[in-house]
């Protein structure tokens, strides 16, 4: 399971404020935590600041860079500020995210070829979020062959069937569900399943609830990555039990432990 | 048309284990043996490395081997009795170590002393310059006491010492850290407690990289396609990328292949099965040659023909391999 931590996004206060008054403290504690917790790789996300967003991504960058070298996951819907920052951000960075309109799909998949670099593409286009399975099917079929005639491999491209809050949206986790399970079998080797998985929770009563059960949920429809909280113990221990589970891991009693020990 | 390339390709590899200390080591060892490595299945050497070239060592009893078949016992004659003897015998055969069994210190078996046990030690390091195993008598209130004595009196050796169980590793796992010494680590054909125990002597501060695994080993005819199968589950963890699972493997081909009535019944008692001297000899051969096909980096074997047809067959597996042997 790649996880990718979120917290490093200005979304939450501490973050906003540390970026806005470059105080790399807060920034570099939870790069480290999250690593240690067992994140694969960053998400940076310097959130709705009103400073030059090129100028603190690569601030929040090097600031993470002095800590951890786990690839970082750059988090911005804005192709300037990818454009500009991907090919300054270290050793295979994933783009996050593209949206599935050919235009701009073609330029993000470029980017990410040029750069060695990985690519999260959103099953989402000018119609909006789909609201069924389909069309979410439809529209990562459209990405992969997109990357695939780009030159980009299977295993840099992470497609986003997108998760709805289940309190407004209470069809959509199931929809999603039903899209992952058709999203693999894509391509062989497929691409990765991605969900940004807090999503699922926002504006909940017990979110982590939420968030473990609907991880395991997805796990077991194909997805292999999400973008959630690695200091969320119970949710990375569900993770790795799905994963034992799924004979992805030799059972022994430590079996929690012995997955950390992989690194 | 162009082949499909069907190689998988495997992402870790198998630990390599050096046993034995030369004098530059602060050893008295002529030279030292390399196991494992491999990082490929075995050999599959299309796939990768298949890593070094499996070790045998020679299995010599501080006492009690009067107890043996009578095969074996010709093989070896008088010495068997007296352990500084054997070992001198048994580095006649061109082995890479020996491995001592200290089978005389088992309460039922001798009930040798820990400072016996240990002269005995002493003895044999002095009387050979090969590594050395040295095996418990598997009674953990013994071991317990005889082994710390034997680690020490063997300490600055770099040896290999066996066993640590999932009920009874602290003692050994300690006395193996404080000498500095290789372990073996025994989990009765489960490959969740070969991790597992794994596990527990890393969280008391032994190295996973200093760790023999032994799933155990049966003989041909007696499971041997199930031990295959838990070796094989092990491997390709390992090879997968699960650092407990990454331990070169030992297997007591002697030992089992011995206890197999194909292997030790006199000719009038099973006529039909041809020649005693030739059947046992033959049994221990093919489970040799049988853990070679499971992955085994190490074989624990008994008698003289069997040690050499077994080499004769790592000559022809081993032609690219890197050799596991390394002179001072």
């Amino acid at each position: 399971m790649f996880v990718i931590g979120e917290r490093l996004n200005g979304m939450f206060k501490n973050v906003r404020k540390a970026i806005e008054e470059s105080d790399k403290t807060v920034i570099q504690e939870l790069a480290r935590s999250q690593v240690e917790a067992g994140a694969y790789s960053l998400d940076l996300n310097v959130g709705p600041a009103k400073v030059d967003p090129v100028k603190a991504m690569l601030w929040l960058i090097d600031t993470v860079r002095e800590v951890t070298d786990v690839p970082l996951t750059i988090d911005s819907p804005k192709w300037d500020v990818q454009k500009e920052v991907i090919p300054q951000s270290g050793d295979q960075p994933i783009i996050n995210s593209s949206k599935a309109d050919p235009e701009e799909l073609d330029k993000y998949v470029g980017l990410a070829v040029e750069n060695n670099a990985s690519l999260v593409a959103l099953t989402l286009d000018q119609q909006g979020v789909p609201a069924d399975v389909e069309r979410r099917v439809e529209l990562g079929a459209q990405i992969g062959a997109m990357a695939m005639e780009g030159g980009l491999p299977m295993d840099r491209l992470f497609i986003d069937p997108i998760i709805l809050p289940v309190n407004v949206a209470p069809k959509e986790p199931e929809n999603v569900l039903g899209a992952l399970q058709q999203l693999k079998l894509l391509s062989d080797p497929p691409p990765h399943l991605i969900l940004g998985l807090s999503n699922v929770s926002q504006n909940c009563a017990q979110r982590p609830l939420i968030n473990r059960t609907y991880l395991v949920m997805a796990m077991t429809a194909g997805l292999d990555a999400a973008i959630a909280d690695p200091l969320d113990t119970d949710l990375m221990n569900a993770a790795i039990t799905t994963e034992l589970l799924q004979e992805k891991a030799i059972y022994c009693d430590s079996f929690l432990d012995a997955h950390r020990m992989r690194g | 048309m162009k082949a499909e390339d069907t190689a998988q390709k495997w992402t870790a590899a198998i630990n390599e284990v050096t046993i034995g200390a030369t004098s530059a080591q602060g050893g008295t060892r002529a030279r030292t043996v390399t196991i494992g490595g491999a990082r490929s299945i075995p050999w599959l050497a299309y796939e990768g490395d298949v890593g070094r070239r499996p070790a045998i060592a020679v299995e010599i009893w501080d006492s009690g081997a009067e107890s043996w078949p009578e095969q074996l016992r010709n093989a070896y004659g008088e010495v068997i009795g007296d352990p500084v003897a054997w070992a001198r015998r048994a580095t006649e055969l061109g082995p890479d170590l020996l491995c001592l069994k200290l089978m005389g210190t088992h309460p039922d078996m001798g009930d040798r002393s820990a400072d016996q046990a240990a002269d005995t030690v002493k003895a044999v390091l002095s009387a050979m310059d090969l590594p050395l195993i040295v095996w418990g008598c598997g009674v953990y209130e013994k071991d317990n006491v005889v082994l710390p004595k034997c680690c020490e009196a063997a300490k600055g050796e770099n040896c290999l010492f066996g066993a640590i169980e999932e009920k009874n590793y602290r003692t050994l796992v300690a006395s193996c850290l404080a000498d500095g010494h290789k372990l073996i680590a025994d989990s009765p054909l489960d490959i969740n407690i070969a991790k597992q125990l794994n596990i527990l002597a890393h969280d008391v501060g032994f190295p996973l990289e200093d760790i023999v695994i032994f799933p155990q080993t049966s003989a041909v005819g007696y499971g041997s396609e199930y031990v295959y199968s838990i070796l094989e589950r092990g491997r390709l963890a390992g090879l997968g990328g699960d650092p407990l699972l990454q331990q070169p493997v030992v297997a007591t081909v002697g030992l089992e292949a011995w206890r197999a009535k194909e292997a030790q019944a006199p000719a009038e008692a099973l006529p039909g099965f041809g020649p005693a001297e030739e059947r046992g000899p033959l049994w221990e051969t093919i489970t040799g040659t049988n853990s070679l096909q499971a992955g085994v980096d190490l074989l624990i074997m008994r008698h003289p023909k069997a040690i050499s047809n077994v080499r004769e067959a790592l000559d022809r597996l081993c032609a690219t391999a890197a050799p596991s042997v390394s002179s001072a």
